[in-house]
């Protein structure tokens, strides 16, 4: 199965949006381009752009590796990514609003309710809350994977949290200090101006009777979160406070945080903290993470949390494969981006279709992220298989499994020279009171030749990813 | 508009980044008397130890003062809290914490310090290269103080980051002038005398003091000048006057801003009366000993009263 290469495609010659990065590249020198790239792995590391990876105490703090060649996609690629991407964020609020109040997509039988019912990120406690602006899932980003020229597939709609954005922000700004005179001569549409657009995106979902503007925080875990860096980043970006659960508490029936001059009113809280961690009155009692009582004043329409609670329901990876339903059920049209074939090991046919295809298989983990917990068929060994097997048979309900994408290919820069990697995309959607996508995203790389897995939890690296204004 | 956590974590933060270059400079001061000096070289290790006010943390763990042991504790230990090892650690996570309310150019030099220095503390510390070390430490901590100074906005913010230096520094200059006094002043009747000493050039050097002092008393150390210029000369950046004077400023600065006064400001202020008032004199009919060890806890506990009046916890 050959891959496609988005600069080089096997078949035809070299892509028109490549076109003029390759005419700069020609002109370069081998040498000089080596030395950018260590040039920006120091910037990376001076700045303290790294993350955490869990259970890993040597490296507590790893740098993403960068790498120097861009990602280019052309203005009308973009165009029509954006349309399938709008519609289905369209598609996941509503879903969403009617998950939590009338449930007519699980009478009208689209959607089973078992699905529903004993899914652990179904938030009872949401049920009949209606947040302010009517926005569910605020900040999306939604994982692409392309296989062909016209062909681009959701891989996964992350509505919960999202990381990743400030990578995608960084990168542009490496990218511009190491190669100024690319941005000279290739036109590229901007993405720094994506903290702006934040800002006013949730200035614009204010609860009724918040001050305009409001007051805006974002809530951190604290500094031994994987993703701090990421959190300090977009706060200072939108000029707000970064806060941590033990600067916070319900005052009045309001949200406020300790300031050196008393408790301050907060009207829309970024929160980067899991649902479970978000009041232990209501959810874990032993977390430390949030604030005690935040969901009274939440049910009384007094703070707009962002994402808000139980947005996880939309991007179960169980519910994922019903996704082409929930868009046509909603929109009233059929999907335009496409889903990938998904088989639910809960149904005996599909666990039996999975387990004798195994090893062509992806299978993940239903509420797994970031790699772990999942098995890439083609790439296992055949005792790996064997154990990989037991635990399905025990527990199918765990698992779904797709089959193995040939992702589309990127070249990065080795020390031999331009070498394809496969790549995906996750550009990253604003919801208000309109669709905000900033016309770029992050580019993840697979470094291992042949490798399919882009996370940065399992040695993946990132590309500044282009969108050119043609 | 600054969290009471920023406010404690700029505090915390720039109490570390002195306490790491303050241990360099008291571990050097050690160096050079171990260098100097032909009798026991034990003992001058052992008053290193006791000025860096680690005393019982290091006889938990060490049975001998030798250059090895001391230099290890003082600059690598991470069981040692106040080692520059862990004083850099802290000062970064605080920094980290903090990292909204600074400059990218101030917080990419503690990055960077912190980078550097885990290298060259990673391995035991070879007594060759100590100085060199040494020099790259207060080069470090000098780098950052220069960022800092050079783009932080004189608000609430670079208040509460020069109250923490301020309060660590007279703190630490207190404990050497305690620590050192009482083991080289035989009898008060020697005080007023001239001393032909290399500890008490030791004292000087311990705070970077042994050119100025010069520059203002002439080549003769004497313990009544020494205690006056540590003690009561504002000019000296190492003096209690001087950082009561920048601690006054900071807090009265912050009292500007939010319009609003507290018991720290008068606990401050009161302070710093007293050493306007006071002469050398006065201090040695108190005993200096009863003087610095009362300033040491006052001064502590004006360090809560802050924390405590502006919601750090």
């Amino acid at each position: 199965m050959v891959a496609f290469d988005e600069m080089r495609p096997e078949s035809a010659g070299l892509r028109g949006p490549y076109a003029a990065y390759e005419e700069w590249l020609l002109q370069q020198d081998a040498a000089r381009l080596t030395e950018k790239m260590h040039d920006a792995e120091r910037v990376f590391r001076r700045s303290g752009i790294t993350f955490a990876v869990y259970g890993q105490e040597e490296a507590a703090e790893r740098l993403i590796p960068f790498d120097i060649v861009p990602r280019i996609l052309s203005g009308s690629e973009w165009r029509r990514l954006t349309q399938g991407i709008e519609q289905r964020v369209q598609a996941l609020n509503a879903f969403l609003d009617d998950i939590y109040h009338r449930q007519e997509i699980l009478r009208a039988g689209r959607v089973p309710k078992e699905l529903i019912a004993r899914n652990e990120a179904f938030l009872p406690e949401m049920i009949g809350v209606r947040p302010p602006a009517g926005v569910y899932t605020h900040i999306i980003g939604t994982d692409i994977v392309r296989t062909g020229e016209n062909a681009f597939h959701v891989l996964e709609d992350n509505a919960r949290t999202p990381s990743g954005v400030s990578y995608m922000i960084e990168n542009r700004e490496t990218m511009m200090q190491l190669f100024p005179e690319l941005f000279q001569n290739i036109k590229v549409q901007p993405v720094e101006n994506y903290p702006q657009l934040l800002r006013q995106s949730l200035a614009a979902v204010r609860p009724d009777g918040a001050p305009n503007p409001p007051t805006i925080a974002v809530l951190t875990p604290g500094i031994f979160n994987s993703a701090y860096f990421e959190h300090a980043f977009l706060a200072d970006q939108m000029g707000v406070e970064l806060v941590e659960g033990q600067d916070l508490r319900v005052i009045d029936g309001h949200v406020a945080m300790r300031t050196t001059e008393g408790y301050k009113q907060i009207d829309v809280l970024y929160r980067r903290v899991d649902d479970a961690f978000l009041d232990p009155l209501t959810f874990n009692p032993d977390s430390a993470l949030g604030v005690p009582g935040i969901m009274d004043v939440y049910r009384a329409g007094r703070i707009t949390i962002a994402n808000a609670p139980g947005t996880g329901i939309a991007d179960d990876k169980a519910i994922y494969s019903y996704m082409p339903e929930i868009v046509e059920f909603y929109t009233g049209r059929k999907a335009i981006l496409n889903n990938i074939e998904t088989w639910r090991c809960s149904e005996p046919d599909s666990l039996k279709y999975v387990l004798e295809n195994l090893s062509e298989l992806v299978v993940k983990e239903v509420h797994g992220s970031g790699g772990y917990g999942m098995l890439v068929g083609p790439a296992a060994s055949k005792k790996e298989l064997e154990e990989f097997g037991k635990k399905l048979k025990a527990k199918p309900n765990n698992y779904i499994a797709q089959p193995t994408l040939s992702l589309s290919t990127c070249p990065i820069l080795t020390e031999k020279g331009l070498a394809p990697r496969h790549v995906d995309l996750r550009p990253f959607v604003l919801v208000s009171d309109r669709i905000r996508i900033v016309p770029g995203g992050l580019t993840r790389v697979a470094l291992k030749e042949g490798s399919l897995v882009v996370n940065s939890s399992q040695g993946g690296g990132t590309k500044d990813t282009w969108v050119l204004d043609d | 508009m600054l969290l009471g956590r920023t406010a404690n974590g700029l505090y915390w933060m720039n109490r570390y980044i002195e306490r790491a270059e303050n241990m360099a400079r008291i571990v050097d001061t050690g160096l050079r008397l171990a260098l100097t000096r032909t009798s026991s070289a034990a003992d001058e290790w052992a008053s290193v130890v006791y000025s860096a006010g680690v005393g019982t943390g290091f006889e938990a763990k060490y049975k001998t003062y030798d250059a090895d042991n001391v230099s290890d504790f003082l600059l690598r230990d991470q069981t040692n809290a106040s080692s520059v090892m862990a004083s850099i650690d802290t000062a970064r996570s605080n920094a980290r914490m903090v990292r909204t309310a600074l400059t990218r150019e101030t917080w990419e030099s503690i990055n960077e310090a912190w980078m550097s220095l885990k290298r060259a503390l990673t391995r035991p510390i070879d007594q060759r290269e100590l100085p060199q070390l040494l020099d790259h430490i207060k080069r470090e901590t000098a780098q950052i103080r220069g960022a800092f100074h050079g783009t932080m906005l004189r608000n609430e913010i670079y208040n509460f980051s020069k109250i923490g230096t301020l309060i660590e520094r007279a703190d630490n200059t207190a404990r050497i002038l305690d620590v050192k006094y009482y083991v080289l002043l035989p009898s008060v009747s020697w005080v007023g005398s001239s001393l032909d000493n290399y500890q008490w050039e030791s004292i000087l050097r311990s705070v970077s003091a042994h050119r100025s002092y010069r520059w203002v008393y002439e080549a003769e150390y004497r313990p009544t000048n020494i205690a006056d210029y540590l003690i009561l000369d504002r000019r000296m950046p190492r003096s209690l006057a001087y950082c009561y004077a920048g601690i006054t400023e900071s807090l009265a600065h912050i009292a500007d801003e939010y319009g609003t006064r507290h018991g720290c400001h008068d606990t401050a202020e009161a302070t710093r009366a007293r050493q306007q008032k006071a002469s050398i004199a006065d201090i040695f009919d108190i005993g200096l000993h009863e003087f610095l060890s009362e300033f040491i806890v006052s001064n502590n506990r004006l360090g809560e009263e802050i924390g405590r009046d502006f919601r750090f916890y």
